[in-house]
């Protein structure tokens, strides 16, 4: 697992990732071996969506735990991707389809759908998406922004939920 | 009878009626007392309050005690229970049994150093510190103890070190504490008794001898390792012998459930021949036996299995507590005040010590470490119980002071069961444990937490973090490679998704059955339906209350819960809830019908992104291309099932993709509704169905 796979990946990308994700220099070559397996085609890219390792080490680097206290004394210029608005971001635009930073009631009736059996007819599911935009809208727009989505979810321990032990 | 002992009586008629007694004594006593311990478990949730507060195992020893309390009036004697055979042969294994089987092996896995950690470790920890702190205050004259030798006293310590943290469980469970610390807790019981067992043994070997010489103890070292991992050997042997045997029973499906249980007890037996820990055997047994052969067996041997090991494990456990306050008060005592406070005294304190220390240097290795809330849970939580109760028993006779020790035993045993027990709810409660958090006030939490849990679960699945220990690795791939192969009815291999899928949308017809008959609110109603082609565009419309529980409601109960490689939970007193990984597959049909609209393939990238699974044995089904082999379906005459006319409802349900736009999609769900309305006895042969 370690040579072939390292062979593949070069250092200074190791070190790009690892600025721009946190993980260490160990996680970074086992997501790698993974992200290799995951890719049956081997070309370098899973599906033909061309989600290539950077798209992969990003995305995954919002489930990264977040850090008690910093390890390093200066904080970074920029979040860090696996900050908890970072993490609800990733949250938000699971919703958001259309990226326009709101939330609408199709979307939300979209995702309701999908996460839903087949006992609930879409009326019920109507009465419930909206009861969702009224809990969360405050400025009358019909729609969850992304600040309203946070305000939300103020309570909820996002950071825990929205992390995963990723193993050294 | 008379007529041999009067042989020259007058010749009498023949008897209308007559009685034998002594024939069936001993099943009738056994079965009216086992009918009366369940009496009394009906008894408790009659009154739903005192379980809450009060658990179980003290109610029992309650009535226990009021029974041993009549028969000792009437000078009776309690039943002959409580011989070592009777005990260990008869009544702790169906109890290991269950446990073993309802384990949740994942975290149990990932937590395994530290379970044997504290298992190991700590029970050696609290026998030798009980043991010698007891010898200690033995010196002291004015207790009167003085002949109990440090070998005895061991041997003691040794059996009150044995937790059986029961009602404990159960309190974390309804508590709904953090996982790592319910398996911790859960798997220290299990392992700390085979850990008992040995020192129990090992301790009463030595009681007899006059002196023991370094060289012992060297061996009693080398004696524990063989006889856990021999334990261990065992298990995992019979285990696939059993697996191995269920590959082969699909003609006689009645007795399936017969070998999992004969297995079983023969790993037990096999392992108390050769005097290795027979409790490892049988719970390596049921954990390597699990896996297999519930891939194996039909659907109702697998449901028969386990509603019979939680049965006999169940009343198991009844009859021993019941027991415990029956025997109290028919034994004879001794008394010692000193000994036996301070026997309470060196258990509390020793649990105590033991698990801040080992905590201590646990924790760097851990990656979630235990703070002093765990600590204080799993020390408080250290509650004494039917092994301890039967070691006491068991002692040999030559021990001098055997009946201070059975008395300080019982007084242990007591005393935690009642006090901690139904003390730690509160205090657990009241300290605040770090719980799973599962409180939901808004409709809006609800539905982005089940959103990002569902999250999660896909970016593990694209992790692999499963497969991300090296060894764990490494064992996925030889059972893939050998041990499926051998020990699953691989020649199904086709058809077995098929059964499969067969099982899972028949329990989802019977789920769907249940949430209309249970309750109608959740269900969409006829009338409800028609309204669809009524746009209702109200503006702001009024929830009340009313409307806010039932949503809860249909959320709770139609959301998709998270697919979960294990129950993360097990209730001891329930069966586990098995309804994911038939929405693995109802999940799969969604995204597939979707997926054929236009303009939703980004949906069905989500899909993959999220939700793709390389492990699990659906995973050689790759759906886009396999769902074209689904041939016609036979929609036979379906109406007049009431299930089927529930879910025949799903076609009038524009959102969801309606069959009338694609047959091929459509006839994947079409299908399976229609199969699984048929019991299986009407199922077409294994020719017609579609191939997967």
């Amino acid at each position: 697992m370690g040579s072939r796979a390292s062979t593949l990946l070069r250092e200074e990308e190791i070190e790009e990732i690892k600025k721009e994700t946190g993980f260490s220099h160990s996680q970074i070559t086992r997501l790698y071996s993974r992200f290799t397996s995951l890719d049956k085609g081997e070309n370098g890219t899973l599906r033909e969506d061309q989600v290539n390792f950077r798209g992969f080490m990003r995305t995954l680097a919002h489930f990264r735990p977040v850090e008690d206290n910093e390890k390093n004394k200066n904080p970074p210029t920029t979040e860090p991707l696996n900050s908890r608005t970072n993490k609800l971001l990733f949250a938000f635009r699971l919703y958001d389809l259309d990226r326009d930073d709101k939330i609408s009631r199709d979307e939300l009736l979209q995702v309701l759908r999908m996460m839903v059996g087949v006992n609930i007819s879409d009326e019920q599911l109507g009465s419930i998406a909206d009861r969702t935009i009224q809990e969360a809208d405050q400025n009358g727009d019909n729609c969850i922004s992304f600040q309203e989505f946070m305000k939300v979810l103020e309570k909820v321990d996002v950071e825990q939920k929205m992390s995963i032990r990723f193993l050294h | 009878s008379d007529d041999d002992a009067y042989p020259d009586a007058e010749k009498s008629n023949l008897p209308v009626f007559t009685m034998d007694y002594p024939r069936i004594q001993i099943p009738f006593e056994i079965t009216l007392w086992m009918l009366l311990a369940s009496f009394a478990k009906i008894g408790f949730h009659v009154y739903h309050k005192i379980t809450v507060w009060v658990p179980e195992s003290c109610l029992l020893i309650s009535i226990g005690l009021i029974v041993g309390a009549i028969m000792h009036s009437v000078h009776e004697e309690p039943p002959a229970v409580l011989t070592s055979n009777v005990f260990f042969l008869y009544m702790l294994p169906p109890i290991v049994l269950d446990s073993g089987y309802f384990m949740p092996t994942r975290p149990f896995f990932e937590n395994i150093g530290t379970v044997f950690w504290y298992a190991v470790m700590g029970t050696l920890w609290n026998s030798i510190g009980i043991g010698i702190s007891l010898f200690t205050i033995c010196q002291i004259e004015a207790f009167g103890v003085q002949d109990i030798n440090l070998q005895e006293n061991l041997l003691f310590a040794s059996i009150i070190s044995a937790v059986d943290p029961v009602a404990v469980l159960g309190v974390f469970e309804d508590v709904s504490v953090n996982e790592q610390l319910y398996i911790v807790v859960f798997g220290e019981c299990l392992f700390n008794d085979a850990v008992t067992v040995v020192l129990y043994n090992m301790f009463s070997f030595v009681a007899d001898m006059p002196v023991v010489e370094p060289v012992d103890v060297f061996l009693g070292v080398a004696r524990f390792f063989v006889v856990g991992l021999g334990g261990m050997g065992f298990g995992i042997l019979f285990g696939f012998v059993a697996a191995f045997t269920t590959r082969f029973t699909s003609k006689v499906r009645e007795i399936e459930p017969l070998f999992i249980f004969m297995f079983s007890y023969l790993a037990y037996l096999v392992s108390e021949l050769f005097a290795i820990s027979s409790i490892m055997a049988i719970v390596c047994c049921a954990l390597t036996m699990k896996y297999y052969v519930e891939e194996n067996v039909s659907q109702r041997s697998c449901t028969t299995i386990r509603h019979v090991v939680k049965m006999l494990g169940s009343i198991s456990e009844t009859l021993i507590f019941f027991f415990l306050g029956v025997v109290t008060i028919t034994t004879e005592h001794e008394w010692n005040w000193a000994y036996i406070l301070f026997t309470l005294l060196f258990a509390f304190v020793w649990r105590g010590l033991g698990i801040l220390v080992l905590t201590q240097i646990i924790n760097p290795f851990r990656t979630i470490s235990f703070n002093l809330k765990d600590q204080f849970g799993m020390a408080y939580g250290g509650l004494r119980g039917a092994i301890s109760f039967a070691l006491a028993f068991t002692l040999p006779d030559t021990i001098g002071r055997k009946q201070l020790f059975v008395t300080a035993t019982i007084v242990i045993i007591l005393f935690t069961v009642f006090l901690q027990g139904i003390s730690i709810r509160p205090l657990i409660e009241f300290i605040n444990v770090r719980r799973t958090n599962r409180n939901v006030d808004t409709i809006n939490v609800e539905i982005h937490c089940r959103l990002m849990e569902h999250t999660m679960a896909g970016i593990e699945d694209l992790c692999g973090q499963w497969s991300h220990f090296y060894w764990k690795d490494k064992f996925m791939k030889f059972n893939n490679r050998v041990l499926r192969r051998i020990l699953i009815r691989d020649n199904r291999a086709e058809s077995s998704i098929v059964a499969l899928y067969k099982k899972l949308e028949l329990q989802n017809a019977m789920e769907i059955l249940d949430t209309v008959s249970g309750d109608i609110s959740a269900a969409p109603s006829i009338v409800s339906l028609q309204y669809e082609t009524r746009i209702s565009a109200k503006p702001k419309k009024k929830f009340f209350a009313e409307d806010l529980k039932n949503m809860h409601n249909i959320l709770s109960k139609n959301m998709y819960k998270i697919r979960q490689r294990t129950v993360a939970y097990t209730s001891k007193y329930a069966l586990p809830n098995d309804s994911q990984p038939r929405e693995i597959l109802i999940r799969r049909h969604s995204s597939i019908r979707r997926s054929l609209r236009p303009g939703s393939f980004h949906l069905y990238y989500y899909f993959f992104f999220f939700f793709s699974d390389e492990h699990e044995t659906m995973s050689e089904v790759a759906y886009p291309a396999r769902h074209s082999r689904f041939g016609q379906p036979k929609r036979s005459a379906s109406g007049a099932m009431m299930p089927l006319h529930r879910l025949d409802t799903l076609k009038e349900v524009p959102s969801v993709d309606v069959l009338n736009e694609s047959e091929k999609g459509s006839t994947s769900r079409g299908v399976s509704r229609t199969n699984s309305s048929y019991s299986d006895s009407r199922v077409p042969a294994r020719g017609s169905p579609p191939s997967l």
